[in-house]
């Protein structure tokens, strides 16, 4: 169901297309995974580009799989480079060793130090000039060709995809593009270059991004308002919703700020119409008074935070974890919350759904923490279904009689007046309130509400969607979010080597329940904690919570770029040599 | 199998708008005049009271919507218009106003009112100004005069021109632009009563008195005066503003322009939208 569930990616491989921004390479990516994900493949695409909206440098980067494919390898089979302008800019991000080819424009002359430092085999080809023979036709389609024909992907694949992308641009042009992908195929003959993949399985697969599949998840849940504001990397959430929310009979609002975008969607929800925001970290900074006074109000609300790298503004292009803090702690007072997160772009889907469902179900705002990766990368997968989790409000009913919005229960949860009902109506407040919503100072009064907004999350039952648990073994590896694709690689790279390691991946962030946590823990002597932040929000969030394995260690490593497999294999294997005292 | 059942709409008194709450204004406050106003409104108007939001900030006046019976939320400081907009917008058939004061609204409340303006969403904005900050003990508000010197925080004066609400609203776009005064119970409780009624953001400016950090605004009873006949015509309402003295009365500008309302699409299912992510 989640990517979660599905075993790490056994035969791979790995591509970047670079250039400077423009010359089509996010184009030349998109064509190649969609026609690997129609000849049955599976596949993931990041983007990495610099701070800039236009211009600059650009790469796609992607991972082709016969099974499912969750995060970037360590390093890269082939690299195709339409220019050499920009390209040092992706030293640190595409790691190439002798085993890789190089792909260059034959125009471009030689390739920078860091390529020809790594052993690379180089293969200088006539890119721009092949595309100058078929007039109306871009270096970066003829490299759609080339990498097409080395992976060994189907021709029609490529040639419908291309049709669909450049639809609207007149059937000659698909001609003119049809013999210069044979050419561009006609020209890899003399390349030696083993990049072969298996035949793959064919069956349904979804295309999307992470922000696609938030949006999707959302609309399941049964999100029908949505109020926000533009910032990179949460963007295309709400241009998606745009979209299809009035669909479904929902609306968006671009408002004017964060705090209004927030609000808005309190005052929805308020109306009892199910509401989520999406932004990235500055805008939750400007969120989190609004957070409080949605967990004051018991008003249910979903915060999706597509983090990026902070602080300020940060990276606001490239990815980090290092918005935990902010997401389980942002808000004056005690103001406990849910805090969500998916770890991978399927779990999207499922997480923003469950996060809708359980905002409403507890009356409580739920932050969804995404990112950038997950946001923006684009994937193909098997569709995730749809779960039973549906926006469930515990309403008052119509003329009720001595109605108590904020009165206690067993469960912690109270009934919720909406407006347009008779006999429930009642005023909302963030004051300190009593069980009928009367503003009111006295402790006692200030006690029960804290009690029952903190008891109302803690007793709830989650179910086993609480964390994903996979393997056994005395060595174990906890981590959360987009992190965990990178870890469960690590993972299998160090059971195939005869280790047994328990993975735990938590979704569910907060309420933690260290009762839980020790469960899982059980049997394990040694721990590594693994997150992609440079001042370990996560291992000490643990710490502060849960009791860990004496034999603890953190593996917290800032972005921007992705933890890889290999770096956290690494850190697995010098834990299991070890002494645990 | 539902059951239909009639209920014979109640005749409700004004009164029976009020809550059961003792309002915590000062004694002779000027808001108390515009709770009475409102619920004589709601009354004239006929609205049940479940089918009323009031929605308010932080502030003296935003304890208001806890004195009537209707659904009310009082929320953070400065955000009473955004909350009203997404309720306004996702539940149109409900009769929400948003109600708060002159720091609330103009100052940390500023830019949701010039866009609140501009969008233009179904529902009334009533700001009870009275120049000051109240509830923190009497401190200039974006409407205080800038030679006043009344303040501990600004013992000086503040130095600056005084915000100019119903230029402001105009200048944005408002399509409902009035200036009321709280002792002037039928005047009000009639331009309420028109704001609701307009389809569209109403805004009116209520001169509210603070009899405790303001005692000179007792004076208004005298001051002020009729100054405004509605115009749709925007020369005409600005020429109007040029020569106000910011205790004149009467709807301003009244000039109703398409309500923002989300865009009809052609309904899909669930599962239609899940198959555009397929692969073909």
């Amino acid at each position: 169901m989640n990517e979660a569930k599905e075993k790490p990616p056994d035969d791979s491989f790995s591509l970047a297309l670079i250039g400077s921004g423009g010359a089509g390479v996010m184009t030349a990516g998109q064509i190649l995974l969609d026609a690997a994900a129609e000849a049955g493949y599976f596949g993931l695409m990041t983007r990495s580009t610099g701070p800039q909206i236009r211009g600059g440098e650009a790469a796609a980067v992607l991972r082709l799989g016969v099974t499912p494919v969750g995060c970037p390898d360590d390093r890269i089979d082939l690299l195709v480079a339409l220019d050499w302008g920009k390209a040092e800019y992706f030293s640190d991000e595409l790691a190439l060793d002798a085993d890789s080819v190089v792909i260059a424009d034959s125009a471009e002359g030689e390739p920078p130090v860091w390529v020809t430092d790594s052993g690379a085999r180089h293969y200088a080809v006539r890119l721009s000039e092949l595309a100058r023979e078929h007039s109306g036709l871009r270096a970066n389609i003829i490299a759609v060709g080339i990498v097409g024909a080395l992976v060994g992907l189907d021709f029609e694949c490529m040639k419908n995809t291309i049709k669909r992308r450049l639809t609207g641009k007149g059937s000659l042009l698909l001609n003119v593009i049809q013999t210069g992908l044979l050419a561009s195929i006609s020209e890899t003959e003399s390349l030696q270059c083993a990049c072969r993949l298996a035949p793959p399985q064919p069956q349904p697969r979804w295309l999307l991004t992470g922000n696609e599949a938030v949006g999707m998840g959302a609309l399941r849940g049964g999100v029908r308002f949505c109020a926000a504001y533009p910032i990179t990397p949460s963007t295309e959430i709400q241009e998606w919703l745009a979209r299809r929310l009035p669909e479904v009979g929902g609306c968006l609002v671009q408002a004017e700020d964060e705090l209004a975008s927030i609000n808005m969607c309190i005052g929805a929800s308020f109306g009892g119409v199910p509401a989520m925001t999406a932004t990235s970290g500055p805008g939750l900074s400007l969120m989190v008074e609004a957070l409080g006074l949605a967990v004051a109000t018991e008003t249910p609300l979903v915060v999706v935070d597509v983090m990026r790298g902070g602080p300020s503004t940060g990276i606001p292009t490239k990815s980090e974890q290092a918005d935990l803090a902010i997401a389980v702690y942002g808000a004056h007072g005690d103001a406990p919350r849910l805090v969500l997160a998916p770890n991978g772009i399927s779990d999207c889907v499922t997480t923003t759904q469950w996060a809708v469902f359980l905002a409403e179900a507890l009356q409580c705002p739920a932050v969804v923490l995404s990112d950038q990766f997950l946001g923006q990368s684009r994937t193909a997968i098997n569709p995730p279904k749809d779960r039973e989790w549906h926006a469930e409000r515990r309403r008052a009913p119509a003329d009720i009689a001595d109605f108590q919005r904020f009165g206690d229960s067993s469960d912690g949860v109270s009934m919720m007046g909406i407006p347009g009902t008779p006999g429930s109506e009642y005023t909302a407040t963030g004051l300190s309130h009593k069980p009928s919503a009367r503003p009111s100072a006295m402790p006692a009064d200030h006690r029960l509400q804290l009690d029952k907004r903190r008891r109302k999350l803690e007793q709830f039952d989650y179910g086993d969607d609480w964390a994903d648990i996979e393997g056994d073994g005395s060595l174990g590896l906890l981590t959360w979010g987009s992190t965990t694709q990178a870890a469960r690689e690590a993972v299998a790279r160090v059971c195939a080597d005869g280790s047994a390691v328990r993975l735990v991946s938590l979704r569910l962030i907060a309420p933690l329940d260290p009762v839980r946590i020790a469960r899982v823990l059980e049997g394990i002597d040694r721990l590594l904690v693994v997150e992609q932040s440079h001042g370990a929000q996560f291992f000490r969030y643990l710490r502060a919570v849960c009791e860990l394995p004496p034999h603890t260690r953190s593996l917290a490593e800032p972005g921007p770029l992705p933890l890889r497999p290999g770096r956290i294999a690494a850190a697995l294997r010098v834990l299991e040599m070890e002494q645990v005292k | 199998m539902s059951k239909e059942h009639h209920v014979k709409p109640r005749a409700l008194a004004h009164k029976d708008y009020k809550s059961s709450y003792k309002p915590v204004w000062c004694a002779g406050c000027g808001d108390f005049g515009v709770l009475n106003a409102l619920t004589k409104s709601l009354a004239a108007l006929e609205i049940p009271t479940e089918q009323v939001a009031l929605i308010s900030g932080i502030g003296c006046s935003s304890r208001l919507p806890a004195y009537t019976r209707a659904y009310g939320f009082h929320g953070v400081h400065g955000r009473a218009l955004p909350v009203a907009a997404g309720l306004a917008i996702s539940r149109p058939e409900l009769t929400v106003i948003a109600v708060g004061g002159d720091g609330d609204g103009f100052s940390i409340g500023g830019n949701h009112f010039i866009h609140a303006c501009r969008r233009n969403a179904n529902f009334s904005y009533l700001v009870m100004d009275n120049a000051v900050y109240g509830m923190t003990k009497g401190q200039a508000s974006p409407t205080t005069e800038s030679d006043w010197t009344g303040s501990k925080l600004a013992p000086q004066g503040t130095h600056q021109p005084p915000f100019q609400p119903l230029e402001m609203a105009l200048a944005a776009g408002a399509p409902f632009i009035a200036r009321a005064f709280s002792n002037a119970p039928n005047e009000l409780a009639q331009i309420i009563r028109e704001a609701i009624e307009f389809p569209g953001f109403a805004f009116v400016q209520i001169l509210s008195p603070c009899v405790t950090f303001r005692p000179e605004q007792l004076n208004w009873k005298k001051q002020v005066h009729e100054a405004f006949t509605p115009t749709a015509d925007k020369r005409e309402a600005y020429l109007k503003l040029l020569d106000d003295d910011g205790i004149g009365t009467g709807i301003l500008y009244r000039a109703p322009r398409p309500c923002f309302q989300p865009d009809n699409s052609v309904p899909q299912s669930l599962e239609a939208i899940a198959a555009s992510f397929e692969v073909e």
